[in-house]
């Protein structure tokens, strides 16, 4: 059952060819046996998983089924869930028991997706690897001691696992892309304000967006159309209609304008990742897309420019905890200052105390104009690249990271060159931007992105093109051997 | 840009946070090669551009005035580290 798509899972349930209850029961065994290698979950839920199996199973019974209902699932634990621990891979939240649902969370249960459990990820989603969960790192199932990528590590790496069919992330500088990329999956970062933040632990507000990651693009439509849609709990919630993504699918790409962009395809730009991404772009000339080339002149200031707006909005959304009404507190405290300090010092470790460090500093009296302020033109700049781009072409494309996965522990010591892992996937966040990561051919048997980004709210036209790369390709039915 | 031990100090102040010596050594360096990423804003010219806060054209929107929200004061209370009568427990502020 595992191998299946979650289009081809619903055909089964709605035939009758096994029930929810038991494709439920088969994922959670398979999660059992398998994830002690990777460590892609911080939670597991059985017990909730199969009494929604059960209502589920009521559901397709009495004809009131939809496409996703009795479909197991799993959420990044990021997004708030009843009853259930919520950790955002955090010491700080740690024994935080959420009390209400994320909207994302409670849109999916309405659709009568079956929750197994939260996924792994990095500490308050800060990291490109996975490594600074508080639940310890998880392992890329292409090779187990390289990372799967970050932050939505757990859920890339359970998807390609294949101990779940689809799983929620969450994108902030690439969050989804880049995990979906080193493990060869379909993740998609919708258009900011295209899904509630509402119960989505906030990074940095301006640019924090949830999606799909699945193994097809098929699937990822799917999803997203039951994820997305207005939310008056979400201040910045986008009020339009949502598309129906799966409807678009099939259109053919002939006369498709794609656009590659000359800074990222020139240079340094690794040879394998060039070569795989070439092929994708190939692919799509065959069906008849035509190729034209478009500039992003600014988009190499776009991690200068994020790790001034993330780090600034992180510091500000973390000031929340403070050790007194949930999260972490510090034994003995002598007064409210030695509070703060020591429980916010045991309940984050290092990556997020720089963030929020340098938040601060970029905030700080003195400093504001030279850094936010500088940074919110640049991005000014970077937006308007992608809108003159636009103009030429129908969806840009480029690869979604810089390298393969790469080995546990090699950028540890060294945060820059961690935060250099997002150079492709960062400009979109600042503009906004809807982008999919879908596999292309993969260099000495690890996975390779191609990202295809689109205008605002253009997802249907990105899943589309994803799909017809993948009707006509296998690149993304490849499978990590022993998983 | 090169940050100081000193001036680790005063940012982990504003910032509530508790830093060791040896780890305001190594955060130094750390937070320093992160503002020399930074420092290639500085090269670019952006007089006249408009800052961008936000990526969607939006305004602040308004909801009535009517109460949405029930009263869960005991399950939000149930995730404090300390809770007593209905209120959340802080050392002595006012002597």
């Amino acid at each position: 059952m595992h191998e299946k798509t979650i289009a081809e899972l619903s055909a089964g349930l709605a035939a009758g060819d096994y029930s929810s209850v038991e494709l439920t029961s088969h994922f959670l065994e398979r999660i059992e046996q398998l994830d002690a290698r990777l460590n892609s979950f911080i939670t597991l839920t059985p017990e909730l998983a199969l009494e929604q199996a059960r209502a589920a199973d009521q559901r397709i019974a009495a004809g009131d089924a939809g496409a996703l209902t009795g479909i197991p699932m799993a959420h990044k634990d990021i997004f708030c869930t009843l009853g259930v621990r919520t950790s955002c891979g955090s010491r700080m939240l740690e024994n935080f028991i959420s009390p209400y649902d994320a909207t994302v969370v409670s849109k999916l249960a309405e659709a009568g997706m079956v929750m197994l459990g939260k996924t792994n990820m990095d500490e308050f989603a800060m990291g490109s690897s996975n490594e600074t969960s508080h639940f310890g790192p998880v392992r890329n199932p292409w090779d187990v001691e390289r990372v799967p990528g970050g932050s939505s590590g757990g859920s890339a790496a359970a998807v390609a696992a294949r101990l779940v069919p689809a799983v929620t992330g969450t994108d902030t500088g690439g969050s989804i892309r880049q995990p979906a990329a080193l493990t060869g999956i379909t993740g998609l970062k919708p258009t900011y304000g295209r899904c509630s933040r509402y119960g989505m632990i906030a990074f940095a507000s301006s640019l924090d967006q949830a999606g799909p990651m699945t193994r097809t693009a098929e699937d990822a439509a799917l999803i997203l159309g039951a994820m997305a849609g207005f939310d008056p709990r979400d201040s910045t919630s986008a009020e339009r209609p949502v598309d129906d993504y799966a409807a678009a699918l099939d259109q053919p790409v002939s006369g498709l304008r794609v656009g590659v962009v000359r800074e990222f395809m020139h240079g340094d730009l690794d040879a394998g990742i060039a070569a795989s991404v070439e092929a994708a772009i190939a692919e799509l000339q065959r069906q008849g897309a035509e190729v034209v080339e478009v500039s992003l002149p600014n988009a190499h200031l776009s991690v200068p420019a994020y790790y001034v707006v993330a780090p600034a909005e992180c510091s500000s959304n973390l000031s929340r905890f403070d050790g007194v009404r949930f999260g972490h507190r510090c034994e003995d405290p002598k007064d409210l200052e030695d509070l703060y300090k020591r429980s916010r010092s045991e309940g984050f470790s290092s990556e997020v105390k720089r963030r929020i460090m340098i938040g601060t500093y970029a905030l700080s009296a003195g400093y504001y104009d030279a850094y936010y302020l500088k940074a919110q033109q640049i991005r000014q700049l970077i937006a308007e690249d992608f809108r003159r781009a636009f103009a030429d072409c129908d969806v840009i494309v480029a690869p979604t990271t810089p390298g393969t996965a790469f080995p546990l522990g090699e950028k540890g010591d060294d945060p820059v060159s961690m935060y250099l892992q997002d150079i492709f996937t960062i400009a979109v966040n600042l503009a906004g931007l809807p982008a999919i990561s879908i596999p292309a051919p993969a260099v000495n048997g690890l996975p390779v992105g191609f990202q295809i980004i689109g205008d605002q709210f253009q997802e249907g036209r990105l899943l589309n093109v994803a799909h017809r790369i993948q009707i006509e390709t296998d690149w993304h039915q490849q499978v990590p051997e022993g998983f | 840009m090169s940050l100081k031990p000193d001036d680790v100090s005063k940012i982990a102040q504003l910032a509530r946070l508790a830093v060791s010596p040896e780890e305001g050594e190594a955060l130094s360096r750390e937070l320093s090669s992160i503002l020399d990423l930074v420092a290639q804003m500085t090269a670019v010219d952006t007089s006249g551009i408009e800052p961008m806060a936000h990526p969607l054209e939006m305004q602040q929107r308004l909801r009535p005035d009517e109460v949405t929200e029930t009263d869960q004061r005991d399950l939000y209370l149930g995730n404090a580290p300390q809770a007593e009568a209905g209120l959340f427990l802080v050392p002595k502020v006012i002597e």
